[in-house]
């Protein structure tokens, strides 16, 4: 009787809207893969051998195990949340050993048929323990020990990730800081870090001394206008120096740290080379894919950069060019507006848990989602690096489909939970 | 903690804000920027053109001159070849393994997934022999396409020919002609060239990432079909050629004939010629290069770019500018004692004739006569010196087609040679008269005129005082089109009552017994024309023609010069008189044939030339200088006497 109770909360609880929209999301990806298959030969009996038939079993057995999530009891994540994390570091250990070498970065750990992706496990593994510590010691976020401490939790994957050596799975990990900021971390540290990124950026943009002269009458108008206060002037100087010294170390480090074509990639990216037919090549098509979509796009399997396979790696990273091309403007914001429609629904949702767990939680899994959404979208239209990582739910491959399946269905457990104290 | 509930709000904002820009910067490059909608086109549309056939070129009576024949070339698509023999290949089509690898490699270098020409134009017995086993050999297929083929083998140099398009071509015609195409090169090829080549079918297909075609665009709604060449009738009378060029078999020299009521040439024959077939084909370049090796210059097309002096063809022109003037009429009389003698200049005459009117005089070929002529329109008191009145004869000269090219519809057509009194008086300031360039009035000194020229001072005269622009071709196309200014009569404003005294004089050379031509003489035929010996600085005289028949109602003007053949009445005027009587009468009279036979076997070549002689330049565009003028040196008062012969 109780039993039979629970199942019925159980689903009354869960958020329905949200799995509409991640199951709205999986059939957009399967009919875009399904329209990015390069027309060999005319072939009309559905082929399970291909992209789009493999990714219809992802879908199928992603939902599958996003159900079971939803059986097993909303504690077991909490209580098991080290382990999880320590499962997946010793997984992204083993994967620089046995790991496949799969385009220069060693990711995959080849299972039978099946690839398993550490870093993906690593993204909910992390965000599992990130919720623990948070919910388990209320730490004080603005002071610097729980600061360090939640730094050392993602920055361990970072750098075992950064070995293999998958810069685009690395960055997503840096989405952790809104969770963070949203628990307590000064909004300065965010403005310092994100104003780094800027400078390193406009440092290869501009002249260092053009930077460096904006940076001194910026600073000297401040202090011009808080003439009096003085504790003010020593601080607005204090960062004018590091910001100066900044730029002088980041343009070592671009030059002597980075490899050679990480710094083209950059280079492309902000208009200081152009190469189309180089490492600017991929971009520079997919740029001409999504553009020749126009407002409504060419229509299903019109797409003659689609077909005709101009666009590479197009069902998976550069699945969104796809949409693009043939369902056009209109299409594209079709995808964003779920994209944030979902996203502000994690949030929101996340917002009315009682518990502290569930909440961190629920804003890593819309932030990680967020990241991935920003840089590869950004990626196909040219105004972010060639980063290779996956869109959300969208691209083909059963490894990133699967895991985040399994971070959006961990926190809808949780919602559905979320009268109960964990 | 109210303070931490509000960043929901900054977090949310930010998730927002990013997706417009995501969304800003899509609705740029998909909306508002037509940028990669075109680039998209470009990535997948390629135009594949056909080839329309060139028109085919037919003489007066539409029997073609130019027409066109399948040739087969051998295609390879690189990656498509798998293992064969590669022996069997090179013996059928018969070339040896290294050009097989050059080739390949030549193919494979342009595209591996697309055709290349591997080698062309197969003959027919190769096509099929090859066509046979061509599944043996995969990656291999043979492609047709026509180029051109001259059934008779006449008339190269009005033809001309055509030629695989130079990167400087395609530059020129601002993209629209592509690598692999044929342009005409020279002759009515080159100058009826945009009508020639028609218009090429485009076929927009699609193609993807690694070039394999993907069908057609929009079903093809945008496609085009290649569009054939017109045809032209050119205004050769194909016999009238075949004897023209068989006549002047192993010398040197032109004929040129005119009919005179409508402008169009009948004859164009330009000697040495070649077999306008050898410049088609694989072994064109080859071909180019040995015809280039003969010392008399193949490609120089003599009717239009030969320089000779007029002689005596000029005389007629002194008589009608003379009546023209008043100067003379046809009963005045000169007295030739066998020169004419002006300060220190005498001009020689070759008989001695006492008085001479205009009728004798012609027909006689008088210098003295010519020269007195010349003194009186010179000398008339309208003007107020010598030099004013030599301008104003220079231009009246210029009228009948003299020193200026007559724009025929042939590429390359030089000026001839004629100056005006600003020339003269840069040269000698104001000490001169018209003694100083009595030679002009013979014909000689500083004048030089076409073979082309010549033959149109003739048409002018058969008709009485106008000429229509000589031209090749006189009908375009279906709609047999002519173009305006081949219909244009331009006048020389001479009254057609002042050609009859001059005419009787042409006539008599010809037919009178004391005529220079009279050898040449038509049965039932009356020609007109004067006979010419033009000297030759660098050699034995050329010998020339020029006359019109019959003399009422005029059928052909001819011109014929043969260079180094030395009296006219020897080779040029009866060469003239079976050109005419052949176009008259349809044949040479029986009687002549063996005179004709006689002639055709004649070899009059000039000596080789002296190895100093400095090298000319090049190539089909070249000119040489027939004949260098001979100009009294104004510092030698006593020079020689100019030597004229007739
Ligand atoms: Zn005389």
């Amino acid at each position: 009787m109780i039993n039979q109770q629970s199942n019925n909360r159980f689903f009354f609880n869960v958020d329905w809207v949200t799995i509409l929209i991640y199951i709205a999301l999986c059939a957009i990806g399967f009919v875009n893969i399904y329209a990015s298959i390069p027309q060999v030969e005319e072939s009309t009996a559905f082929n399970f051998a291909s992209n789009y038939g493999k990714q219809l079993i992802f879908i199928m057995t992603g939902l599958v195990l996003g159900f079971s999530i939803l059986l097993l009891d909303a504690k077991f994540f909490s209580i098991f949340s080290p382990i999880i994390y320590g499962v997946t570091m010793i997984l992204l250990l083993v994967v620089l050993v046995v790991g496949r070498n799969v385009g220069g970065n060693q990711a995959w750990i080849p299972i039978g048929s099946f690839r398993l992706q550490p870093s993906e496990l690593a993204k909910f593994g992390t965000a599992l323990l990130l919720a623990r510590y948070i919910s388990s010691f209320n730490p004080k976020l603005n002071t610097l020990k729980p600061v360090l401490i939640a730094a050392v939790i993602i920055v361990v994957p970072m750098c075992l990730i950064m070995l293999q050596p998958d810069a685009g799975s690395m960055l997503v990990f840096l989405s952790f800081m809104f969770p963070l900021y949203r628990e307590g971390l000064p909004g300065y540290l965010l403005i310092i870090f994100w104003g780094m990124v800027l400078l390193f950026i406009l440092n290869l943009f501009l002249s260092q001394w053009v930077l460096i002269s904006i940076i001194l009458i910026l600073g000297g108008l401040f202090i011009y206008f808080n003439k009096k206060k003085h504790q003010r002037m020593i601080m607005i100087g204090i960062i004018m120096i590091s910001a100066i010294g900044y730029l002088f170390i980041a343009k070592l480090v671009f030059e002597n740290v980075l490899q050679p074509h990480q710094r083209t990639r950059i280079e492309l990216i902000l208009g200081l080379k152009t190469d189309p037919k180089g490492a600017g090549y991929n971009v520079n098509q997919s740029k001409i894919a999504i553009g020749s979509g126009q407002l409504t796009g060419r229509g299903f399997l019109q797409g003659t950069q689609t077909k005709y396979g101009y666009v590479p790696e197009q069902s998976t990273d550069f699945i969104f060019s796809t949409i693009g091309e043939e369902w056009g403007f209109a299409g594209c914001f079709v995808v964003i507006g779920l994209y944030m429609f979902l996203l502000l629904r994690i949030v929101n949702l996340a917002e009315r848990q009682r518990s502290t767990f569930s909440r961190v939680y629920g804003y890593c899994v819309a932030c990680i989602i967020f990241f991935h959404v920003f840089i590869n979208i950004g990626m196909t239209i040219g105004i972010i690096p060639v980063i290779g990582i996956p869109l959300p739910f969208i691209s083909y491959g059963g490894s990133s489909l699967w895991s985040f399946t399994v971070l959006l269905f961990i926190f809808l457990k949780l919602d559905s939970n979320r009268m109960g104290f964990i | 903690m109210d303070n931490l509930f509000n960043r929901k709000y900054v977090i949310q904002v930010l998730f927002i804000v990013v997706a417009l820009i995501l969304l800003g910067t899509l609705f740029y490059i998909q909306v508002a920027s037509e940028k990669y909608f075109i680039a998209a086109e470009s990535n997948v549309l390629k135009k594949i053109y056909t080839f329309p056939a060139r028109g085919v070129i037919y003489d007066r009576n539409e029997k073609p001159l130019a027409q066109n024949e399948a040739v087969y070339d051998l295609m390879v698509i690189p990656n498509q070849v798998k293992e064969f023999d590669t022996a069997a290949l090179c013996r059928i089509i018969d070339i040896d393994m290294k050009r097989f690898a050059r080739n390949f490699n030549k193919a494979s270098a342009q595209s591996r997934y697309q055709p290349s020409i591997f080698e062309r134009q197969l003959s027919v017995q190769v096509y099929a022999t090859l066509s046979e086993q061509l599944s043996r050999f995969p990656g291999f297929f043979v492609q047709s396409r026509t180029i051109r083929h001259y059934p008779d083998s006449v008339a190269a140099h009005f033809l001309g020919y055509i030629k695989e398009v130079s990167p400087l071509d395609i530059q020129n015609s601002e993209g629209y002609y592509r690598s692999g195409d044929y342009i005409g090169k020279s002759g009515v090829e080159k100058s009826y060239e945009t009508l020639l080549r028609g218009e090429r079918g485009i076929v927009n297909m699609m193609y993807d990432v690694r070039n394999v075609p993907k069908g057609s665009y929009a079903e093809g709604r945008f496609d085009t079909a290649a569009v054939s060449g017109d045809r032209l009738i050119s205004s050769l009378d194909l016999k009238l050629q075949k004897l023209g060029e068989d006549l002047m078999r192993n010398k040197v020299g032109s004929i040129v004939a005119i009919e005179p009521a409508s402008g169009e040439i009948l004859a164009f024959v330009s000697s040495p010629t070649y077999d306008p077939n050898l410049m088609v084909g694989r072994s064109q370049g080859n071909n180019y290069m040995e015809l280039l090796k003969n010392p008399n210059r193949v490609f120089n097309i003599r009717p239009i770019q030969g320089y000779y002096s007029p002689g005596s063809s000029f005389k007629p022109l002194d008589a009608l500018l003379g009546l023209q003037e008043g100067v003379i009429d046809p009963s005045m009389t000169f007295n030739c004692p066998g020169y004419f003698k002006v300060g220190g200049h005498t001009v020689k005459c070759e008989h001695v004739d006492g008085n001479i009117a205009l009728r004798m005089g012609l027909a006689r070929s008088c210098n003295t006569y010519a020269c007195y002529v010349f003194q009186k329109l010179l000398t008339q008191r309208k003007y107020p010196n010598q030099r004013v009145a030599y301008d104003e004869w220079q231009k009246k000269v210029r009228k009948f087609g003299l020193g200026e090219k007559l724009g025929i519809d042939l590429p390359s057509e030089r000026n001839g040679r004629l100056y005006d009194a600003a020339y003269y008086s840069g040269k000698y300031s104001k000490y001169w008269n018209y003694g100083t360039v009595i030679s002009l009035a013979i014909g000689q000194g500083e004048m030089d005129a076409t073979p082309l020229q010549m033959a149109n001072i003739m048409a002018i005269i058969a008709n009485r005082g106008y000429y229509i622009k000589p031209h090749l071709v006189k009908a375009i196309g279906k709609n047999r089109v002519i173009k305006k200014e081949y219909v244009k009569k331009n006048y020389v404003d001479v009254e057609a009552r002042h050609f009859e005294p001059v005419i009787d004089g042409m006539q008599d050379a010809v037919n009178a017994p004391w005529g220079t031509a009279i050898q040449s003489r038509i049965d039932g035929i009356v020609m007109c024309g004067k006979t010419g010996t033009v000297q030759n600085p660098r050699g034995k005289n050329h010998s020339v023609f020029i006359g019109f028949a019959p003399r009422d109602n005029p059928k052909i003007a001819i011109a014929v010069i043969v260079e180094n053949a030395g009296y006219g009445s020897t080779y040029a005027a009866p060469i003239a008189s079976y050109i005419a009587e052949q176009y008259l009468k349809g044949e040479v009279s029986k009687y002549k044939l063996a005179q004709v036979a006689w002639m055709k076997s004649q070899v009059i070549l000039p000596e080789p030339p002296k190895p100093k002689v400095k090298p000319k330049p090049k190539g089909t565009d070249s000119i040489e200088k027939v004949t260098t003028p001979v100009l009294p040196d104004q510092n030698h008062t006593k020079s020689k006497p100019i030597q004229i012969t007739q």
